[in-house]
């Protein structure tokens, strides 16, 4: 498979009319409020470096303001950084000419909008083949992929109707699909699932990590919603004031986070939803229990099986079913509650 | 003192200072001097660029003057419906030109709307790619806004002298005169409309790499259509209260019977005509109203 992976490198955004006259002050430490006050300058991003796991969910997290939506903007650059590098199939993103940057979007990326952003003059089917329609992609191809599409996401029989007769989960189903039919290897998700109510949401989460498992694209995914990253990410950036404070897996962030900041959000999260029995498993002797579990099942599922078996032990077994150590209820419950010094 | 001294002899409050008479004679003919020279020597050419012009109005108008009255009701009947799929707007349309025919005011008024549906075109031709320009530039704007403005504040009849100067009196100048007139709205309306769409559907336009030409014409001009269809009704009515304007520099119609009213005080004349003018208005009026709001279809049904 083809090594889709997004790099970013030293990537700096500063807001004005003219930024780059203050790149150097920027990295030499001057802060966001100081070039504010000080040249009437706004500091969106500063020294990003993330590299973004081929075929992998890449979640981005920030409350608002963090400068989270303009980081994503930066990979398909619908917003140029002031200095910085986004490598794709090792090619700058950022020094593309316009040609070049337009078939990157076309076929390379597809995005789907916190707020649908889809085209209200244009029937859902329309909706879904505008990327294609963009590339100059044959009419009857572009709708069938289209259909296909919007019937992956469950929109069946709303392929004439326009967007505005839909209610809001369903416009994003239909910018789903019309990100899906572009058939690119990028998918950047800015935001998708904000602005649905929570039920919907968590369906839609559900639908995407479907897709996902058969789909293998790369995608960004940009929430303010720790459980939502925790859920969909296979790694996490949390972002502060245009900074990454803290990446990794969500286990990694949940276990030890980088700062008071991160771990005052990561208090209320559910942990045994987040914390894999590996972590937490001891080297046991061969067959002291009855009941066995897979590894990196989450410890919910252990407390699950242990609870429903009866037993207070169980052994994790590797995909080969060979018992490479063991779990204890107490271990379980005591990883599950949030350690008193948090 | 030397103050009142100053002011009562040198600089009366009460009395303007004025250039002085023979410097301001001069000034003015100064003016009307180098204008008609200007006419004098580009005069023919400029004529000569509008004949084609001139052919198509001519056409046009004899056109329409010779299609049978029955086929020419039953097509603007059909048209009407076209635009608005309205039956009642069909019937009135019907009923105004059978009362018009009957009250002796057919031709003027075949006259009338074959010069209405010239100049309606013309403006709609030029006018739509200036709002697009206009709409792509601030700059482009900032220059045009106030040309626009005064195209549509100086009474027309200031600009009239030069037109028939340049141009004598007829068919040409009058369309000039109208669409002058009558251009800016559907130009300020296009611009309008293209930047009042969305930047959230742009945006989206722009991530999955549309040219700016695609982005035109699958985004920003259907988005819009609704604001230049304002801007083509708003047209349309001025170009008819032009008409007895027009008609003072020869151009014939209803407008230019409205004007023989007003000379001899001829009552009914002025009455029949002026009406006749006012029913067309508002079937035009009408259909392209009821047209905006057809394109607007997909917006009618909102989710709650």
């Amino acid at each position: 498979m083809a090594d889709n992976s997004i790099d970013v490198k030293g990537l700096y955004k500063i807001f004005g009319s003219n930024g780059k006259k203050y790149i150097e002050a920027v990295q030499n430490g001057m802060s966001k409020d100081e070039l504010n006050a000080k040249h009437g300058h706004v500091l969106g991003l500063k020294n990003i470096n993330i590299t973004m796991p081929s075929a992998k969910i890449q979640v981005i997290m920030g409350l608002s303001g963090s400068g989270k939506s303009t980081m994503i903007r930066h990979i398909n650059r619908l917003i140029a950084p002031t200095v910085g590098e986004v490598m794709f199939q090792g090619v700058d993103v950022c020094k593309m000419s316009e040609t070049d940057l337009r078939e990157f979007r076309r076929h390379k990326t597809a995005m789907v909008f916190q707020k649908f952003a889809l085209l209200p003059h244009r029937t859902v089917v329309k909706n879904a083949l505008y990327g294609l329609e963009l590339q100059g992609i044959d009419k009857k191809e572009a709708e069938e992929r289209a259909r296909h599409w919007l019937q992956r996401v469950g929109l069946d029989g709303f392929e004439d109707r326009y967007p505005n007769e839909l209610s809001g989960g369903m416009q994003q189903r239909v910018g789903l699909a019309r990100a899906l039919t572009n058939d690119a290897d990028i998918l950047l998700m800015d935001e998708a699932f904000s602005a649905l109510d929570p039920l919907i949401r968590t369906d839609m989460q559900a639908m995407l990590l479907e897709l996902q498992e058969e789909l293998h694209k790369t995608v960004v995914f940009i929430t303010h919603d720790l459980d939502e990253a925790l859920r969909l990410g296979d790694r996490i950036a949390i972002l502060r004031d245009g900074a990454v404070i803290q990446q990794g897996t969500g286990q990694e962030i949940v276990l030890n986070p980088a700062d008071a900041y991160i771990a005052d959000f990561v208090k209320e999260v559910n942990r045994g939803r987040v914390i894999r029995v590996d972590t937490i498993m001891e080297t046991a002797e061969n067959g002291t229990a009855t009941v066995s579990i897979p590894s990196g099942s989450r410890l919910e599922n252990v407390a699950k099986l242990l609870s429903d078996s009866g037993e207070t032990l169980a052994n994790v077994v590797d995909d080969k079913g060979i018992t490479i150590g063991a779990v204890s209820m107490r271990s379980t419950i005591e990883a599950m509650v949030t350690p008193a010094k948090h | 003192m030397g103050i009142r001294s100053f002011v009562t002899t040198e600089l009366s409050l009460t009395e303007f200072p004025e250039l002085g008479r023979t410097d301001l004679r001069n000034l003015k003919k100064g003016i009307d001097e180098a204008f008609k020279g200007f006419t004098r020597n580009y005069g023919e050419g400029i004529e000569d660029l509008f004949i084609p012009l001139l052919r198509f109005l001519v056409w046009f108008e004899k056109l329409m003057l010779a299609t049978p009255w029955p086929l020419m009701i039953v097509i603007l009947c059909a048209l009407v419906y076209a635009g608005a799929r309205n039956w009642v707007l069909v019937v009135g349309t019907a009923t105004v030109l059978l009362v018009a025919g009957y009250l002796g005011m057919w031709e003027d008024m075949m006259k009338t709307l074959s010069i209405i549906s010239v100049s309606t075109l013309i403006c709609i031709v030029f006018g739509i790619p200036f709002g697009i320009m206009m709409s792509k530039s601030n700059r482009t704007q900032a220059i045009v806004t106030p040309i626009l403005d005064i195209m549509q504040t100086v009474p027309s009849f200031v600009y009239l002298i030069p037109i028939v100067m340049l141009l004598g009196i007829g068919r040409v100048p009058g369309l000039m005169a109208v669409c002058i007139y009558a251009i800016p709205p559907v130009v300020r309306l296009t611009n309008l409309g293209i930047r009042l769409v969305d930047k959230d559907v742009l945006e989206a336009a722009d991530a999955f790499g549309a040219s700016s030409r695609q982005k035109l014409f699958t985004v920003q001009i259907p988005l819009a259509l609704p604001t230049i269809f304002a801007g083509i009704n708003q047209t349309i009515m001025m170009a008819l209260a032009m008409v007895v304007v027009a008609a003072l520099i020869g151009v014939q119609g209803l407008g230019g019977e409205v004007l023989k009213a007003v000379n001899n005080q001829y009552l009914a004349l002025g009455l029949f005509n002026g009406i006749a003018i006012l029913s067309i208005a508002i079937v035009f009026d009408r259909v392209s109203q009821q047209f905006g709001k057809r394109l607007q279809k997909h917006s009618e049904v909102i989710h709650g």
